[in-house]
């Protein structure tokens, strides 16, 4: 579904990608693991088009996406953080995104339901806590039924109920053969979700394989333990570099 | 794209300053129609207003609503629509409700005094140089993802085109005095939008006899045929290339 090549991407001299070679199918749901600042997000951005890397190519569906625009209609993304147009109620954010999105017919508000926004539909955005604005960009994601799902930290933020109805949520969107690929440092959260993990550090991916490899090899039962110690040998070997 | 640019217009009229500014325009060129008896002079005062403070109001205006519609701009990003799109319509919207506060302001009381033949070309100066800064304004945000450095260059536009320029060509004019200067003043003074704008109005206005003779030399070139239509395709020079640099520049920056 989504193939990178040798993506590399700078901030001034920073190193934020380097040759990033990554394929994404179908069905799996990828974990995107590592440190702060260690690319992330914008691995996440140059398949959205929003970064664009200095080389390499990103592809979705078969498709080179740079100067393209419309293979973003298979993709529901949930930003880290939900920026939103202060002024508007939460019901013209969802009308105007249903405007311009007239080419899907069923949009898939289950998540509105469940996550408890209607109630606060005439409420302006800005007056939203952070909480409620993580919902909102959840329920966003979902909205057009996209067979992508790009979640950057989805559950930072929500409190343990909404975790919940989100993970549910996840469960059956996957059982139902989407791609996702999630960030989140609340590893415990992705537990049983998790197909496959890639692990970002200083730009480069160090780790992709299939969350039983990952347990195997690290010797631990649950999954949040064998990216800590994956990522305590990370450091050892840091340190060991450092001397 | 005719959809985002209706979100863009009613986000810019809901923010109120563009109905404080038309009520500001209204106000101004009333008391001026209404104190001076004789419509040219009022015509001049006003022509001072203008190039002063539609530059400015535009310029700051415009940088202003793009960084507070960044977050805007990002919602969209993550959606099929390109940034051609988003980028247009954010600009046709902020030059749109400017002009047409313009026209309204300074059109209707213009109208209501009868004067409206003597406004017509006001108006259309106006307009060009609302789009002008506009532009400009666009330019500005594409250097620069902090607000605060957006707002300081696009100052720095405006100081540059209304108050330093001009002192560069006053030194320039000065200091070779002793050649003749008309055509290179000529062409200096067409490298400046707000320049350009008070010439057109000056001339109509017959004002060009106090110039002396770089009045008459002006009132020949930009009077006939071929000066109006250099004057028309300066101008419209100055409200495209800005535009298409910053269109080029977003196209290809990160968000």
């Amino acid at each position: 579904m989504i193939s990178l090549q040798k993506v590399s991407k700078k901030y001034g001299k920073l190193n934020v990608l380097s040759e990033v070679t990554l394929d994404l199918k179908a069905g799996h749901c990828y974990a995107l693991l590592g440190p702060n600042g260690s690319g992330k997000t914008t691995l996440i951005k140059s398949i959205l088009g929003m970064a664009i890397p200095d080389s390499g190519e990103v592809k979705v569906a078969n498709q080179n996406i740079a100067g393209q625009y419309q293979y973003r209609k298979w993709i529901g993304y949930m930003p880290q953080i939900g920026q939103y147009p202060g002024g508007l109620r939460m019901a013209q954010l969802f009308d105007m995104m249903k405007s311009l999105r007239m080419d899907v017919k069923n949009t898939d508000e289950e998540l509105i339901e469940s996550l408890g926004l209607r109630p606060l539909m005439d409420k302006r955005m800005y007056s939203l806590s952070g909480g409620t604005r993580q919902k909102v960009s959840a329920a966003l994601a979902f909205l057009f039924n996209p067979t992508i799902l790009i979640l950057d930290e989805p559950t930072a933020g929500l409190d343990p109920l909404a975790v919940q109805i989100l993970k549910e949520k996840l469960l059956r969107e996957k059982a139902a053969g989407k791609l996702f690929l999630i960030t989140s440092h609340i590893l415990s959260d992705l537990d049983d979700l998790v197909t496959d993990t890639i692990y970002l550090f200083e730009g480069v991916v160090r780790y992709h394989s299939s969350i039983v490899d990952l347990k195997t090899e690290t010797g631990e039962a649950s999954f949040a333990k064998a990216i800590a110690s994956l990522i305590r040998t990370q450091d050892l070997q840091i340190k060991e570099l450092i001397g | 794209m005719i959809q985002i640019l209706k979100y863009v217009l009613r986000d810019v009229l809901r923010a109120r300053f563009v109905l404080f500014y038309t009520l500001f325009l209204l106000l101004s060129t009333s008391l001026l129609l209404q104190l001076d008896s004789d419509p040219d002079k009022a015509v001049m005062s006003l022509l001072n207003i203008v190039l002063l403070v539609v530059p400015l109001v535009s310029i700051i205006f415009t940088t202003i609503h793009y960084f507070n519609s960044y977050e805007f701009i990002l919602l969209l990003m993550a959606q099929p629509i390109d940034r051609r799109s988003v980028f247009l319509s954010q600009y046709l919207g902020v030059a749109l409700s400017l002009c047409a506060a313009f026209a309204v302001g300074v059109g209707v009381p213009a109208l209501l005094f009868g004067v409206a033949s003597k406004m017509g070309l006001m108006i259309l100066v106006g307009m060009a140089s609302t789009i002008v800064f506009v532009s400009l304004a666009f330019l500005s945000t594409s250097f620069t993802r902090d607000k605060a450095k957006g707002i300081g260059i696009a100052l720095l536009f405006w100081f540059y085109f209304s108050l330093i320029y001009d002192g560069i060509l006053l030194w320039v004019v000065y200091s070779f005095s002793d050649y003749p200067m008309e055509t290179a003043t000529l062409v200096l003074s067409s490298l400046n939008p707000i320049d350009l704008a008070r010439i057109t109005m000056l001339l109509s206005l017959d004002a060009s006899a106090l110039m002396g003779y770089t009045g008459a030399f002006f009132k020949n070139f930009f009077g006939s045929g071929l000066g109006i239509s250099f004057t028309a395709a300066m101008m419209l020079m100055w409200m495209f290339w800005p535009v298409q640099v910053s269109l080029r520049r977003f196209k290809k920056n990160d968000l």
